[in-house]
């Protein structure tokens, strides 16, 4: 048998918080280190997935499938290929940076932070390598959890409130997608929860529309997608440093994972009769976010709201389906994940260094620390898609597919790439330029080596990424190709 | 005519003599043992519920039956007993210190509490009205007296008041209900009412008012809306460890009763009842959920969701198949191990004989007792539906059997109720972790007794399992019901 390297990814976060729950509480040190020793030995494993993946192929990888409640046929099923693969290795990432950043914000309650943000960590992969449909809902569920601590005790003034919001949303549209998970089983005949054999079935059409809503409410809310946006912004925002890279990093993939993996495959024809709306509803994601996040006077609110514009690319690519589009779509998932993951790193290091986030607040930075300044012109020139780095990639494919759908998409999509230049250009020019108008900001300290080896860390891929896009594009394409074979065919059989 | 005399077969019945054997005991030990410090009684009363629980065990897959076919110890009503058995076990773990602290006699405890175990078994077993009836009172009776077992308490006191009488009251609706069905169908046997039904009835008043008058009774115990307006007294006032046991075991016990006589007596293709109880079973979780919203006081709260549970466990009554079956029985299990959880580690953050009750007084306990404030924080969860908690299974079989059923609409409203009591699940885990410590609670971490910390420790411990690897209860819950 080989090494059951997924079980392994999900099992040794949750052990090291159970090991972190019986260390001493009042020995801050040791439960941070540990704690980054575990995310990091969780790192490298993942590495070796990446150093064994083979890219030539769209079937599931490392697979391993046990029964586990045989009687009604659901399964412990897990498995990696081209969709998934890039996401789980952003999570172990992003959980690597995730980790250091909290050492300097975090003094209060270091244990429970901790053993939280590692539960976390074993959820969101869970939701990437599930290939079960029951087994994907419990970790999708179970995911809400440690986040909602994370922002309830460690957030900010109204943390207590965008705690529960987060929670009550995301479960809003999360129950009735387990309704139409239960009715999927019944109708397909199948008696099957396992996702590869339902995606041989074809789901009957009459109630196809219906279970695609349901799943795609839920997807939609996590994205989140116009108009169920409206918990982001108070989530990022309450958040901490760490729970906002992670929420906007991994947390929001997982929505737009949601409906790749199993909207397009379980229910191709309703994907195909509702891409309009979606396509749509993501256009006006991406303009309304844009124009939001423009007139925000609070930095991380600003990165917040850019994320309801940038993961409408992420839902236009997916439902144009094409190859390119597609291909930009996953890529941008991760580029997202690197790009906003820095920002907020950025804000909260600004954050802790003067207690605001207001730009007014700001002004003429860039001459007292001037390396802040430039990782930060860096990122954002990364986020808005200056060729080169790696978000151009990602947006310019998503926008070439688009085109190829139908041309209006990509005229009204492109405008959130001018916008998104606007807001953060200009953000960047009253955070950063003119002189130092507020005395408190004239003795800031710069970077510290451990903020810089993380951001170093980051512009690493951002600038890898943008340069030899095909390093991360070309292990995805067999399963892309698979994938719209899959939803294509189905189609064409009805 | 000559007289039958009905075989005399005890075998069946020992689920429910052992305990009431082992009641009689302590009761004895209690009053003719010399020495003040009683609490060895405890392993006494321990001892008798595993021995019960061996019989159980032994006794599945018999079928066995007795009196005439009054009494089936079929393996829905062994798994039932097996449930109230293991309930029983963990509350008396819980209530040894809670007692101690109180200056509570623990004999007339533990004897009432076996007494009341042995009643909810018979109950469980019970194929015959009269049975049933007989089960109902063994075990309404010490529960009464359990409410107010703590005399000094004025809360305890009108708790077992109110029970009293509104149980006495209940129970005369459902005795009545027996005497209609006599009257209609010549028999109180559930198997014998079934054949004098016939295949297409015509259903005549007297058979109809005595149905509806045992739902009265059934709908009292198991708490279904509208007779559920004793339970958030009662709750409140009744000692701690006692809400505990009385809200999963009398739950299991009547449900069992309750699932039994509609489906052998009055299936539901001979008379519709489906319809009914499926309104029923929205109003019941929707009224306990919202109710439960604005409750500031955990019993109360933990009271109203468990009339909204009653809700959940309705449906899978109103899907009246073997799938059903399975999953109330699962479901039985799984909320006996969440809400003793819940009790217990509400009862684990108290100090000496002050309990934290309130939310208010909630605040910040996590602080102060992490591993009680986990263990409350898991079983709330586990209440709300939460993966991988036990609750979370438990509602996907009672939901998907309605699915199967073609009652999608009843799985929507269901977990859209999951939905709101989201909220008020939640109300307590963010007081003990987001709120700062409440004023008048000592602020060093305190240690839990043993005993109760066993036992929260053993109902977290299942309530994990049970959402983990649900296979193997499965496998137990659908051994079917003698039909």
């Amino acid at each position: 048998m080989p090494f059951p390297i997924l079980t392994a990814l999900l099992i040794l976060p949750l052990l090291a918080a159970l090991v972190t729950a019986l260390l001493p509480k009042n020995n801050a040190r040791l439960i941070k280190g540990w704690a980054f020793v575990a995310v990091a030995v969780e790192f490298a494993l993942s590495v070796y997935l990446l150093a064994n993946f083979v890219p030539n192929t769209s079937e599931m990888q490392y697979v391993e499938h046990y029964l586990w409640i045989p009687q009604i046929g659901i399964s412990y099923h897990v498995g990696v290929d081209g969709l998934s693969f890039w996401l789980v290795m952003l999570t172990t990432f992003l959980m690597l940076i995730a980790i250091p950043a909290s050492f300097s914000e975090i003094n209060d309650r270091v244990k429970e932070y901790f053993i939280f943000f590692l539960i976390l960590e074993a959820a969101m992969l869970g939701v990437f390598v599930a290939l079960d449909l029951f087994l994907f809902y419990v970790f999708w569920e179970f995911s809400l959890i440690p986040m909602a601590f994370l922002i309830g005790i460690w957030g900010h003034e109204k943390r207590i409130y965008a705690a529960i919001k987060f929670v009550l949303f995301t479960m809003s549209g999360s129950l009735l997608m387990l309704v139409a998970i239960i009715v999927l089983y019944y109708a397909t005949g199948a008696r099957t929860f396992d996702l590869l054999e339902l995606q041989k079935t074809i789901t009957p059409a009459t109630i196809q529309p219906w279970l695609f809503a349901a799943f795609a409410l839920a997807f939609a809310i996590k994205v989140p997608m116009f108009p169920l946006h409206t918990w982001l912004p108070d989530a990022h925002v309450q958040a901490p440093t760490a729970g906002s890279i992670i929420l906007a990093g991994v947390l929001l993939k997982l929505g737009a994972y949601g409906f790749l993996r199993f909207c397009l495959t379980l229910f191709p024809d309703a994907s195909r009769q509702f891409a309009p709306v979606l396509i749509v509803l993501a256009i006006i994601g991406i303009i309304y976010g844009a124009m939001v996040a423009a007139v925000q006077k609070d930095l991380k609110s600003l990165v917040a709201y850019s994320s309801v514009s940038h993961m409408g690319f992420i839902i236009l690519g997916i439902f144009v389906f094409s190859q390119q589009a597609l291909s930009g779509a996953i890529l941008q998932m991760v580029n997202h994940g690197l790009s906003t993951g820095a920002l907020f790193l950025l804000v909260g290091i600004l954050y802790e260094r003067r207690h605001s986030r207001l730009i007014a607040d700001f002004g003429g930075l860039q001459k007292v620390i001037p390396i802040y300044a430039f990782f930060l012109l860096l990122v954002m020139f990364s986020s808005m898609g200056l060729p080169g780095l790696n978000g151009f990639v990602g947006e310019f494919l998503i926008l070439l597919g688009a085109w190829s759908a139908n041309p209006v998409y990509t005229i009204f999509s492109a405008v959130g790439v001018i916008l998104a230049a606007i807001y953060l250009l200009w953000a960047y020019q009253r955070a950063m330029q003119g002189p130092v108008t507020n005395a408190k900001n004239k003795q800031l300290p710069d970077l510290n080596s451990r903020e810089l080896a993380l951001l170093l860390a980051l512009v690493a891929l951002i600038v890898v990424i943008g340069v030899a896009p095909n390093l991360v594009l070309d292990p995805m394409q067999s399963s892309i190709t698979g994938l719209l074979g899959q939803s294509f065919i189905a189609g064409l059989v009805k | 005519m000559p007289f039958t005399y009905p075989e005399i077969n005890l075998t069946p019945l020992l689920p429910a003599l052992i305990p009431a054997v082992t009641a009689m005991l302590i009761m004895l030990a209690d009053a003719l043992l010399p020495g003040k410090n009683k609490s060895w009684l405890a392993w006494l009363a321990l001892l008798g519920l595993g021995v019960a629980a061996f019989y159980t065990f032994v006794l599945f897959g018999s079928n066995a039956s007795a009196f005439n076919n009054s009494v089936v110890a079929d393996n829905f009503a062994l798994g039932v007993s097996f449930v109230i058995l293991a309930a029983a076990f963990v509350t008396i773990l819980l209530s040894i210190e809670f007692l101690d602290a109180r200056q509570l006699d623990m004999g007339e405890y533990l004897a009432l509490l076996l007494g009341a175990v042995s009643g909810m078994i018979l109950m469980a077993l019970a194929n015959d009205l009269i049975v049933v009836f007989l089960g109902l009172e063994l075990f309404s009776l010490p529960l009464y007296v359990l409410s107010a077992f703590w005399r000094t308490n004025n809360a305890s006191l009108e708790a077992g008041m109110k029970y009293f009488l509104l149980g006495a009251f209940s129970s005369a609706f459902f005795l009545y209900g027996i005497a209609l069905l006599y009257g209609a169908t010549g028999t109180t046997n559930l198997s014998g009412i079934r054949n004098a039904l016939g295949i297409s009835p015509t259903i005549n008043p007297l058979f109809l008012a005595g149905a509806g008058l045992l739902l009265v009774g059934f709908g009292f115990k198991v708490g279904l809306v509208p007779f559920q307006w004793w339970m958030p007294d009662v709750y409140e006032g009744a000692p701690t460890p006692v809400t505990a046991f009385m809200s999963v075991a009398t739950k299991a016990a009547a449900f069992a009763a309750f699932f039994r006589a509609f489906m052998v007596a009055i299936p539901s293709d001979v008379f519709d009842w489906q319809t009914t109880f499926a309104i029923l079973a929205v109003l019941t979780m929707t009224i306990g959920n919202v109710a439960a919203l604005t409750q500031t006081n955990l019993k109360r709260m933990l009271a109203y969701s468990s009339i909204a549970h009653a809700g959940y466990i309705l449906v899978a009554l109103v899907v009246a198949s073997e799938a059903g079956l399975a999953a109330a029985l699962f479901y039985f299990a799984a909320y006996a191990v969440m809400n003793l959880g819940a009790f217990g580690g509400l009862i684990a953050l108290g100090q000496g004989d002050k309990e934290r009750l309130t939310l208010d007084e909630l605040s910040g306990a996590a602080q102060q007792k992490p591993w009680a404030a986990a263990a409350l924080t898991i079983s709330l969860l586990s209440l709300a539906g939460f993966p991988p908690f036990a609750g979370f299974v438990a509602k996907f079989f009672v939901f998907s059997a309605a699915v199967n059923a073609g009652y999608v609409w009843l799985a929507v409203l269901g977990v859209l109720n999951s939905l709101v009591s989201v909220y008020y699940y939640l109300g307590p885990v963010i007081k003990m972790y987001m709120s700062p410590p409440a004023e008048g609670w000592a602020l060093a971490p305190s240690r839990t007794p043993v005993f109760l910390a066993t036992a929260v420790f053993v109902a977290v411990l299942l309530t994990i399992a049970l959402g983990l690897f649900p296979a193997e209860v499965l496998n137990f819950a659908q051994a079917a019901m003698v039909r």
